[in-house]
């Protein structure tokens, strides 16, 4: 299938949910995140479109969008990167994300997306709504900040800090 | 009078057959499996928040950090997606060494895979073959870029050395022994008993949910799923080499991925033979004064080159503003790398898509229907996983 037929067919079925559509490099459309879950499964059960496989899905920062005054007013974005195995079309999924909000969880769609999720509640520190099992999945589970977001420093003492609280440290004789 | 109980044991993060600082938690019911945890992160080094505060360039040499047994292969995948971001084209020369030593990163790859697995397994010997190979590949990485796993290998925009004369010779002598060792292997654990019966019909992964849970690379093909991204989404020169894509016997157990990746190696022989016939003459680097750097010798004798030189270094270059997202074939699945770039010269947002993480994820699945501890550890072998990779 082709950039435009995919776009089409989405377009036909989800008018209204439909924020935006680029096609000048890889295929994104960005949609309402109120409607991502029956977006996915829409993507996934249509056997024209048959997006079966979930290649990622990943978190993004846009702190520094707003202060350049973009379109955007929302914090994060989450992305999702959907393959067809048998199509062998690629298609970018973006859902915008406010600080405080939540989106819903796609595992239902995808089993794969169960760590993709507990990885961007991880370092982004957005919540996914109906997840089976959203805890921290790199950072230790009492890791304070999520340092992904754009306003988490690079060289903290966060580390050193959380070692102290943790690690009985050796006591001289 | 006697109670069931639960044994939960904890297996890693030290333990030999976990392959790196991956933790499992376990939950028997005597020797049988009811349920597997994996906890993650023990090598985490925060390479995506990393990637934001460097230069393209820069990022380069921390890509051999995440799987660090092919290296190559992420270096790659790192510069087809920078070049994709700045829309360079590659020469074709420096696109057919690339292919040449991302093959034989493929087969260093799958030799350590065979190596430990089957060491773990109780197979002792495949291991000292497997390294005895390993060993020869390792030394021409060696002579191609100076060094054995941290390969930094190839450059934005080309490769930094051309495949010629020695280098060119000891690959030849490689691929024209190496099936006879592939035979070796096989001699020693394809219709072995005790390999038969520590890896038919353990860890089956039916190929519905294979998919469902974004397995890639031979994992997926194990179970029979014909999808190989050299093939689906060719690139470099990847549409030009001919080659099979070995599917296993389509039951999805241990041993089909272990004939899928022994027939990897073979496809992958086979592909270096016909690269290096076919490789024309010509450049090694793009012609791109944005982003590829002047020749050494212009360098040390004209000032407006050691200027030039010293700014693409120092500096970095300004790619346009957009996003990609650029997958490659990895010797463990899909390796993909999303960049988004604001128009400075570091990456806004870069991330990492491993093969080893989704494949990871599985284990849940693999472990269902009644799998022993034992199986575990072979479950654990046959993903393949590098945890450099998973925990980033």
């Amino acid at each position: 299938m082709s950039k435009q037929e995919i776009i089409k067919a989405v377009k036909t079925k989800w008018t209204d949910a439909i924020e935006g559509v680029d096609d000048t490099r890889d295929l994104t459309i960005r949609v309402k995140k109120g409607n991502i879950l029956e977006i996915c499964r829409f993507l996934a059960c249509t056997p024209e479109l048959g997006f079966d496989y979930l290649s990622d899905i990943c978190g993004v920062d846009c702190l520094s969008d707003i202060s350049r005054g973009a379109v955007s007013s929302s914090r994060f974005d989450v992305v999702y990167h959907i393959y067809s195995i048998s199509k062998k079309h690629r298609l970018r999924i973006k859902a915008a994300v406010n600080e405080n909000e939540s989106i819903n969880s796609v595992e239902s769609v995808w089993k794969a997306a169960n760590w993709y999720e507990r990885e961007i509640y991880d370092m982004f520190g957005i919540v996914f709504d109906n997840h089976s099992d959203l805890r921290r999945i790199l950072l230790p589970e009492d890791w304070k900040g999520h340092p992904l977001r754009k306003d988490y420093p690079l060289v903290t003492d966060v580390g050193e800090k959380w070692l102290e609280e943790k690690l009985v440290t050796h006591v001289p004789v | 009078m006697s109670e069931v109980q639960e044994l939960i044991v904890n297996m890693g993060p030290q333990h030999p057959s976990t392959h790196g600082v991956l933790r499992l938690i376990v939950h028997l019911d005597g020797e049988v499996v009811t349920r597997v945890i994996p906890d993650l992160g023990y090598l985490h080094r925060g390479l995506e928040k990393l990637a934001e505060n460097k230069t393209y360039a820069q990022f380069l040499p921390v890509t051999d950090r995440l799987d660090y047994l092919a290296a190559i292969s992420n270096n790659l995948a790192y510069c087809l997606a920078v070049e994709k971001l700045l829309r360079l084209d590659v020469p074709k020369r420096a696109s057919y060494i690339r292919v040449i030593l991302a093959e034989l990163t493929r087969i260093v790859s799958h030799l350590v895979w065979l190596a430990t697995h089957a060491l773990d397994l109780g197979a002792f010997t495949p291991f000292l073959y497997c390294f005895r190979e390993r060993e020869l590949l390792l030394d021409i990485f060696e002579m191609y870029c100076g060094s054995r796993l941290t390969t930094t290998a190839f450059r934005i925009g080309g490769v930094p050395k051309d495949i010629d004369g020695q280098i060119k010779q000891k690959i030849e002598e490689f691929i024209q022994i190496f099936p006879s060792k592939l035979n070796e292997y096989e001699a020693l654990l394809t219709n072995n008993k005790i390999w038969l019966d520590r890896t038919v019909n353990v860890g089956v992964i039916s190929a519905e949910d294979a998919i469902n849970y974004s397995l890639s690379g031979p994992c997926v093909r194990g179970s029979g799923v014909e999808w190989d991204i050299r093939r689906a989404e060719p690139y470099c020169v990847y549409n030009e080499l001919d080659f099979d894509i070995p599917t296993g016997r389509g039951v999805g157990d241990t041993y089909d991925r272990y004939l899928v990746r022994l027939e990897e190696m073979r496809q992958s022989n086979r592909m270096i033979k016909q690269a290096l016939e076919k490789m024309p003459e010509g450049n090694l680097m793009a012609d791109d004064p944005r982003v590829v750097p002047p020749t050494r010798d212009k360098v040390g004798t004209r000032i407006e080159s050691l200027i030039h030189h010293f700014h693409i270094m120092a500096e970095g270059f300004n790619p346009p503003v957009g996003e990609v997202y650029q997958a490659i074939e990895a010797p463990k699945g899909e390796l993909g790398f999303y960049i988004i770039s604001d128009g400075s010269p570091k990456p806004y947002r870069m991330k990492i898509r491993v093969p080893s993480f989704a494949n990871l994820q599985a284990i849940e699945k693999m472990c269902e229907n009644g799998m022993m501890l034992a199986d575990v550890v072979a479950i654990i072998g046959t993903l393949d996983i590098v945890l450099g990779e998973i925990d980033r």
